[in-house]
């Protein structure tokens, strides 16, 4: 098992040095001079050649690329991205102040799908053929089919300017606060954002529990004479659900893009809405910090997939 | 890049076993009378919802193929006289906030989103149908080494992909297809993995190569057609994915961009309340098509997948 687990972080890791170079040479073919990029516009005044050169020089930019790219990594693994072109802050620290917006936001919408996922995905399976079960499906396509920043806008059109129920945008009301103020502003994007990932999860928990429910131990344990209840919630649902674990850890990324998406619809003052300005604005240091951590993310991600699979289900033999 | 995931290679290369044993046993000559394509086109006619897909799908097409006919104002005209005026019946749908008419722009959004959608989807199927042989034909190193690769990309979720790309080359559509089908292309290269890898040991395939058949050959006249229904219904079901990435990402401004419409960027206009609020024909339109479109897609893409390998039912 240790064996395992430091194959995988260090393939893992290896993977990461290899993502790290191509978003490095992305940089490199990104049109634009990065002294240029640095200096505004307004402060760019004629004679000032001899002076980029200089800071060319000085930033290592004509050193050979094998070079720039080893002190670059070395800074980036140290948590060094470089500083904003914009606000000239530290790259690290604007993604760190993001990430818990984004994390809240992505864990509220996490349960919320699971709480949809299992309870409907149980009955879809369950009463197979049935109404529920066709209304479970028509939720899946139809949640993967409408797109989330346009629900997004339906539900502030419905809930914030029709009904004036829900704050429409923002974490928190200027000079208001508190835990329910957020949780009012947390609610529109949480819901659609956890609707969006209950499509597939529900999809999955059905197709799970259909192929546990043939399965001999259930008709044991029906002949036994346990109740329906209890043969699908004490036996077979337990067994289906080892592998949501890993669904669910596999789906996090999936959920990251479209919190992308909803934190620009509801002004949420999350990583998504960080990176959507950046790109808008070219500001190169903060997109590949971006990128970095998300590429991190997915990575963790798919590794703790894999390790939750081999501690759930002793089955599953390490190899 | 798993070795414990509930193994994504098994299920794969058996339901592909599956889909060439039926193909296999339709095409014997003692089934006879009807081929498989023909008996998967009478499955997909009698699929109600597929057909009605279809149906709005080849309107869709109409609409954009003869946009021109069709629009009753130019999509780029702006009347600054004439800014974000409600519907009415010179502008059925209103105009938008360069006095631009909505209706119009819908119209030609169409050929966009539906010419992106389409695009990204076929390049992702080619590639994918390429690195899925290859991986199946070679094997060892090779195999591990593209399918590890496809799962990759398909664990990066695409729009992350496309922000970054788009931001550091700057966004253009042809950026949006590349982008687009990078993200969709692994999901055909392990199916095609997993047909090419059932068909390998087939006798008939033996015999090809016996007879000094090359891998090219073998990829052209076997593994394909083999997979041909399968390849189908992975590329309707990207096209889906596709187009609802282009409307993302044009939405956040990073993909189709204006004065060009698509129905992403027209919904760009909706990020104030002023818009949501008092001014639906903006953003109204543009969402339902996106939604009917799409969902539309998918249904054409479960009916076929039903229609191809009817074992393989969503609905088992």
């Amino acid at each position: 098992m240790a064996a395992f687990v430091v194959r995988r972080i260090l393939v893992n890791i290896v993977v990461f040095i290899l993502i790290g170079i191509g978003v490095f040479l992305l940089v490199r073919a990104a049109p634009g001079d990065p002294v240029r990029m640095m200096i505004r516009p307004e402060d760019l005044q004629e004679g000032s050649e001899g002076f980029i050169q200089a800071r060319r020089a000085e930033l290592g930019l004509d050193d050979p690329v094998l070079v720039q790219y080893g002190r670059w990594f070395l800074d980036a693994v140290t948590g060094d991205l470089g500083s904003s072109f914009i606000s000239r802050e530290p790259v690290s620290g604007l993604l760190l102040e993001r990430l818990g917006p984004t994390v809240l936001l992505m864990s509220t919408a996490l349960g919320i799908a699971l709480l949809i996922a299992i309870p409907l995905g149980t009955i879809a399976a369950v009463r197979r053929n049935t109404g529920v079960d066709y209304a479970a499906a028509a939720l899946s396509l139809g949640v993967i089919s409408v797109p989330s920043f346009f629900l997004g806008i339906v539900a502030i059109y419905l809930f914030s300017l029709q009904l004036g129920w829900l704050p429409s945008s923002g974490m928190s009301t200027p000079g208001g606060g508190g835990g329910a103020d957020i949780l009012e502003h947390l609610i529109m994007p949480a819901a659609i954002l956890g609707l969006a990932a209950a499509g597939p999860l529900t999809r999955y928990v059905r197709g799970s529990l259909i192929d546990e429910l043939s399965a001999d131990y259930v008709r044991t344990a029906e002949a036994k004479g346990g109740s329906p209840v209890r043969v699908v919630g004490r036996h077979a649902l337990r067994n289906s659900l080892i592998p949501l674990i890993t669904i669910v850890m596999i789906n996090i990324p999936q959920m990251l893009a479209g919190a992308v998406v909803l934190e620009q619809v509801f002004a949420w003052p999350g990583m998504g809405q960080l990176a959507v300005r950046a790109v808008n604005t070219q500001d190169y240091p903060v997109i590949v910090g971006f990128a970095l951590y998300v590429a991190a993310l997915v990575l963790i991600c798919n590794l703790l997939a894999d390790l939750a699979y081999a501690v759930v289900d002793p089955r599953v033999k390490v190899t | 890049m798993s070795d414990l995931r509930p193994s994504l290679d098994t299920p794969d290369v058996a339901a592909a076993e599956v889909a060439v044993a039926v193909d296999a046993a339709g095409g014997g000559p003692r089934s006879g009378r009807r081929s498989p394509r023909a008996m998967a086109a009478r499955r997909f006619r009698r699929n109600r919802v597929a057909v009605g897909g279809a149906i709005f799908l080849v309107l869709i097409l109409v609409v954009a193929v003869f946009a021109p006919l069709i629009a009753n104002h130019s999509p780029y005209a702006v009347d600054l006289g004439a800014i974000r005026q409600p519907p009415s019946g010179d502008h059925w749908l209103g105009t938008d906030a360069s006095g631009r008419d909505v209706f119009a722009r819908l119209v030609y959004a169409a050929r966009v989103s539906l010419l992106v959608g389409v695009a990204a989807a076929l390049l992702a199927v080619v590639v994918g149908t390429l690195v899925g042989a290859v991986a199946g034909l070679f094997g060892g190193w090779i195999d591990t080494l593209l399918m590890r690769t496809a799962d990759m990309m398909l664990s990066f979720p695409n729009i992350v992909v496309v922000i970054v790309l788009a931001g550091l080359l700057g966004p253009s559509i042809p950026i949006l297809v590349i982008a687009i089908a990078a993200a969709e292309w692994p999901t055909a290269a392990r199916l095609v993995r997993g047909v090419t890898l059932a068909v390998r040991e087939r006798e008939y395939l033996h015999a090809a190569r016996v007879a000094g058949a090359s891998r090219g050959w073998l990829l052209r006249k076997h593994i394909v057609p083999a997979a041909m229904g399968q390849i189908v219904v992975v590329g309707t079901i990207s096209v889906a994915g596709a187009i609802l990435s282009e409307a993302v990402l044009s939405f956040l401004g990073l993909g189709v961009q204006p004065p060009q419409a698509s129905w992403g960027n027209m919904l760009n206009d909706a990020q104030s309340l002023t818009v949501i609020q008092s001014m639906p024909w903006l953003w109204l339109p543009p969402g339902l098509a996106i939604a009917a479109t799409v969902l539309s897609v998918n249904f054409v893409g479960d009916g076929l997948r039903d229609a191809v390998d009817p074992r393989q039912s969503g609905r088992s």
